[in-house]
């Protein structure tokens, strides 16, 4: 059966105007819920906002955070996108093998952007700038570890979905999840984009 | 092994504490040796506890809504009949210790567990039918929304009877809530119980918003759809939007209180104010969520019961959506005292009065849509003209707060509580009872009496003025909310007038509950039809109660009050055969779920730290083992819809 | 139940979130613009952020700027989601959400910084007054 693009969002055989697709109701849906997400992480950027000056005369982020290490982070959390799209387009034209390598590459890039984050952590609270210390660091702990709760559930959640891939192949079930999956990477990835920006560049430098 | 959790957590010391959960544990055996007795475990199981269906969902939703309301009421009768005892050298018979969590469970458990699930229950039923969709988006995320609702309620009705409940008021501010002030586990159970049905409630607002957008029936564009669906779009819109900002200031609460961390502590830099900024970003749409819906119901009862089509259809809509638009720019009136200044206090200030003219131009349209029709007084229009004329008067005295100044003087005196509870009851309450004495014949295939319904709304009414028009006065004259004792003996006589208003109340949901229980004997004289008030959308065109699938043949809808249309062609009945019909299978998924979310939650407020990483590692595997299974539909043969069809006829 | 097929088409909706309708080969393009833009952009917020020659005001309204069209890379490049008369949904969801969220961090700071200023603790007005 070839694939006519024009038609690609109306199936052809049934007459007359249709509902949607699974796909597209699951998708939209799954976006809808995203969005709430930014709306849960907007609330934490503005405690971060209105908190980032109470260090209660203990250390601010100038001292604290380092760029080096956040960009490090940037870069896979940004490769780890790509990766992902790149899994997304073999989805697309079932080539199972591009698929499994392109999210296996997203799932390691997420375990070492959690590693190094991991570790930034464990150093702060090792030297007693926990997020117990001050208003800041709690607002800062917060707000970078919900982000790091969500990466860590997403790899978790790919886990699951690549057992299923490769017990399964492409089911339109682990079609629509992919999809779940990569829409949240990549507004993951948007998050971040906020975090590295205000927490560690303006946070850090001004 | 069991953290903070010992036997000294039941209050054996409390009698009326312990009255209370000696009756309720003696109910809920009897229910359980009755259904045990019938033999309909199975039944129960497979027909309500794992349904996926909408319309059950609903109903259990409502079901859920209207037990509450007797625990919410319970608590609110005491708190009268303390105001009305602890004049001067009276002492009542609640200490201030026990009174505070009275008033703080009133209000969770009114908004939370009573006012949430009735609006969401009513429009899980009503919106897939309106918009002739077969069900909602996603039926099993709907079981689990409804169940993580059920969990937060029990989690908050254990706090009863094992340990305490939270002694802060319905918002829990800090510092009082923080763990210097509350070492206690009361705010703990608030916390948690809120924030597993705050998960359900943000799910449900995904899935009805999906639904509304995407599964209308073919040909039934936004501009066609009902207006209790265009209320429910709105309403799931800022459920969408305002959640999120609860749970994250939730959490950062719990964090304090778990963690040790300093946001809203007195020391560290803490800030407490943020909490009460942030809470009322959550808790301004939040009232708006609740009552743009009952402004739904309101517009389908007039119009059905006056024989019109609805006076305003584009300019009902704009207003919903500029409603729903402004709520969001409002939230600062709830705390002007709070010391923001002129500018701040001025720029919310206005847009608090703005809101009120979109709120003026539906009351016209409804009154227009009144206007030259052939009116039918039944129930469901006399608590909607009952809350047109107690809505209007709370919307007022809104306005009036609005103004700063004004405010400065009336601020959490008793002219704020009856306020809130005029716009609250008056809308929301009355709105909730007029739909379900609208669609429960819908629901259920037969009528409520009408006659006790009627008694009933008498008994809100006039229970509701006697109750709530004093404490305007009272507000006036300088008694502040949530006082278990005052010296002022000149508040005496106002206070009795409240509690007898209160008593009126009370006999009115007896009076409801006999309606419910009369009707149920009843049902075969009160039998209705599919269409028993000759009504205007599609909803009406079904059985009563619909079948599972809702439709036979997906509607193709041609305009507004799509139904009504229909009726007046007299359309000859389509004689093509019936196709198969795909369903989604039951799902014990939102069962399990919310089971490890009270142990969870339980765990948690107890500091029982293995129960609660148990509760999580169930979840996670709960939702691994529930994805296992791709073939999440089954297929009802044409056979089988055939057979119904021609069981059930209706005129469509 | 809730659709009328039972097989989700092989390429999915024009209108998906997250889902492209065009054809393969410019798939890939898409993606690697997005991820060289995406790149630059970062490497640039990540150079400017330090300069001490700049206003500090200025080095924060250029990375404002930069993470803002980052976020438009991400959404337009490996989202999907663009002006096409299809997505008109998912972009009005979108704009209500980025509407929110300007609302509540901005309505906060301005609300919380008014609020700071005017509830001083009052050891330290009087600090201040020495």
């Amino acid at each position: 059966m070839s694939i006519d693009v024009a038609s690609l969002d109306m199936p052809s055989e049934e007459s007359g105007p249709q509902l949607p697709s699974r796909q597209h109701v699951t998708g939209f849906g799954f976006y809808v819920y995203l969005l709430s997400d930014g709306i849960l992480f907007a609330a934490l950027f503005a405690a971060f906002a209105v908190l980032r000056t109470a260090t209660d005369g203990g250390p601010d982020g100038h001292v604290l955070f380092s760029a080096r290490n956040a960009f490090i982070e940037t870069a896979c959390l940004l490769t780890s996108s790509f990766t992902c799209g790149i899994a997304m387009l073999a989805c697309d034209r079932r080539n199972k093998f591009v698929a499994l390598i392109g999210f296996l590459v997203t799932a390691v890039l997420g375990v070492v952007f959690l590693t190094l984050e991991i570790r930034e952590f464990a150093d702060l609270i090792a030297k007693g700038y926990g997020p117990d210390r001050s208003a800041f660091l709690s607002s800062f702990f917060a707000l970078v570890s919900t982000h790091g709760l969500h990466v860590t559930c997403g790899i978790l959640w790919l886990g699951v979905l690549l057992v299923q891939f490769l017990l399964r192949g492409f089911t339109p079930a682990i079609q629509r999840r992919f999809l779940c999956f990569s829409l949240f990477w990549h507004v993951l990835d948007v998050v971040w984009i906020g975090v590295f920006t205000f927490v560690y560049l303006v946070g850090g430098y001004l | 092994m069991f953290g903070k959790l010992t036997l000294s957590a039941i209050p054996l010391d409390q009698p009326i504490i312990m009255g209370t959960c000696i009756v309720l544990i003696l109910g809920i055996l009897a229910v359980l040796a009755l259904i045990t007795y019938k033999r309909k475990w199975g039944w129960l199981w497979t027909e309500w506890i794992t349904t996926v269906d909408h319309k059950r969902i609903g109903i259990m939703y409502t079901l859920l809504a209207l037990v509450m309301l007797l625990r919410g009421f319970s608590d609110a009768i005491m708190m009268r009949s303390q105001q009305a005892l602890a004049s001067s050298n009276g002492h009542g018979f609640l200490p201030p210790e026990h009174y505070n969590q009275v008033f703080s469970a009133h209000g969770t458990i009114m908004i939370f567990f009573m006012a949430m699930p009735f609006v969401v229950g009513l429009m899980n039923f009503v919106v897939p039918l309106q918009i002739g969709a077969r069900d909602v988006a996603f039926p099993v995320l709907n079981s689990v929304s409804f169940w993580l609702t059920a969990a937060g309620a029990l989690l908050i009705n254990l706090s009863l009877g094992i340990g305490e409940f939270a002694r802060t008021g319905w918002l829990a501010y800090p510092p009082l809530s923080e763990l210097p002030f509350s070492p206690g586990v009361g705010v703990d159970y608030y916390l948690w119980s809120l924030q597993i049905s705050g998960v359900g409630t943000l799910l449900s607002g995904v899935n009805l918003l999906t639904t509304i957008l995407k599964l209308r029936a073919p040909g039934m564009r936004m501009s066609m759809m009902p207006v209790f669906t265009w209320t429910a779009l709105a309403s799931n819109m800022l459920i969408v939007a305002a959640f999120p900002i609860l749970t994250a200031t939730f959490a950062m609460l719990l964090l304090d209180r778990y963690l040790g961390t300093h946001f809203f502590t007195n020391e560290g830099g803490g800030n407490p104010m943020m909490y009460i900024n942030l809470i009322w970003t959550w808790g301004h749409p939040e009232v708006y969520i609740l009552i743009l819906p009952p402004f739904g119901v309101f517009s389908e009862v007039i119009a059905t019961f006056s024989r019109k089509p609805l006076f305003g259809y584009r300019s009902m809509v704009v207003a919903t959506m500029v409603i729903t638009l402004l709520a969001f720019t409002t939230w600062l009136h709830h705390f002007f005292t709070m010391g923001s200044g002129a500018d701040v206090n001025g720029f919310f200030g206005i847009t608090t009065m703005v809101i009120a003219i979109p709120t003026g131009v539906k009351i016209f349209n409804w009154l227009f849509t009144m206007y030259g029709g052939r009116i039918r007084f039944t129930s469901p229009v006399l608590w909607t003209i009952g809350f047109m004329v107690t809505f209007t008067i709370g919307g007022m005295t809104g306005v009036l707060m609005a103004v700063p100044p004004a405010d400065f003087v009336l601020h959490n005196s008793l002219f704020l509580v009856a306020h809130f509870h005029n716009v609250i009851i008056g809308g929301v309450v009355f709105g909730c009872f007029a739909g379900l004495t609208y669609w429960f014949p819908k629901a259920f295939g037969f009528r409520l009496h009408e006659g006790l319904g009627k008694a009933a709304f008498w008994c809100w009414l006039v229970g509701f003025y006697l109750a709530f028009m004093p404490l305007y006065i009272l507000g006036f004259m300088g008694m502040t909310r949530r006082m278990n004792h005052y010296d002022d003996p000149s508040w005496l006589p106002f206070l009795l007038v409240a509690e007898g208003g209160a008593v009126l109340i009370l006999v009115g949901i007896l009076l409801q509950a006999f309606q419910l229980v009369w009707s149920i004997k009843k049902r075969h004289a009160l039998r209705a039809g599919a269409d028993p008030w000759d009504g205007r959308t599609l909803e009406w065109s079904t059985a009563s109660p619909p079948p599972p699938y809702n439709f036979a043949r997906v509607p193709q809808v041609e305009g507004l009050d799509a139904y009504w249309e229909v009726k007046q062609e007299v359309v000859a009945a389509s004689r093509e055969p019936y196709e198969a019909i795909e369903m989604p299978r039951n799902s014990g998924l939102g069962f399990f779920v919310s089971f490890f979310a009270v142990i969870g939650g339980f765990g948690m407020i107890w500091h029982i730290w293995w129960m609660g990483i148990l509760a999580l590692v169930a979840f996670f595997a709960l939702i691994v083992w529930s994805s296992w299974d791709e073939n999440d539909e089954f297929e009802l043969s044409a056979t089988e819809v055939t057979l119904f069809e021609r069981a059930n006829p209706h005129a469509a | 139940m809730t659709t009328q097929q039972r097989h989700d088409p092989r390429r999915g909706d024009a209108s998906t979130p997250g889902l492209e309708g065009r054809q393969a080969h410019g798939s890939l393009r898409g993606y690697i613009v997005g991820y060289v833009s995406a790149g630059a952009l970062t490497v640039a917020a990540f150079a400017i952020a330090p300069s001490t020659s700049m206003a500090p005001f200025s080095v924060v309204a250029a990375l404002v700027v930069l993470a803002i069209a980052q976020m438009l890379v991400h959404l337009i490049f490996f989202l999907h989601i663009n002006t096409a008369p299809a997505q008109k949904t998912n972009v009005m969801a979108f704009a209500a959400a980025m509407l929110i969220i300007a609302i509540v961090v901005i309505g906060s700071i301005w609300i919380m910084g008014h609020l700071n200023r005017n509830m001083l603790p009052m050891e330290h007005l009087m600090q201040m007054q020495r």
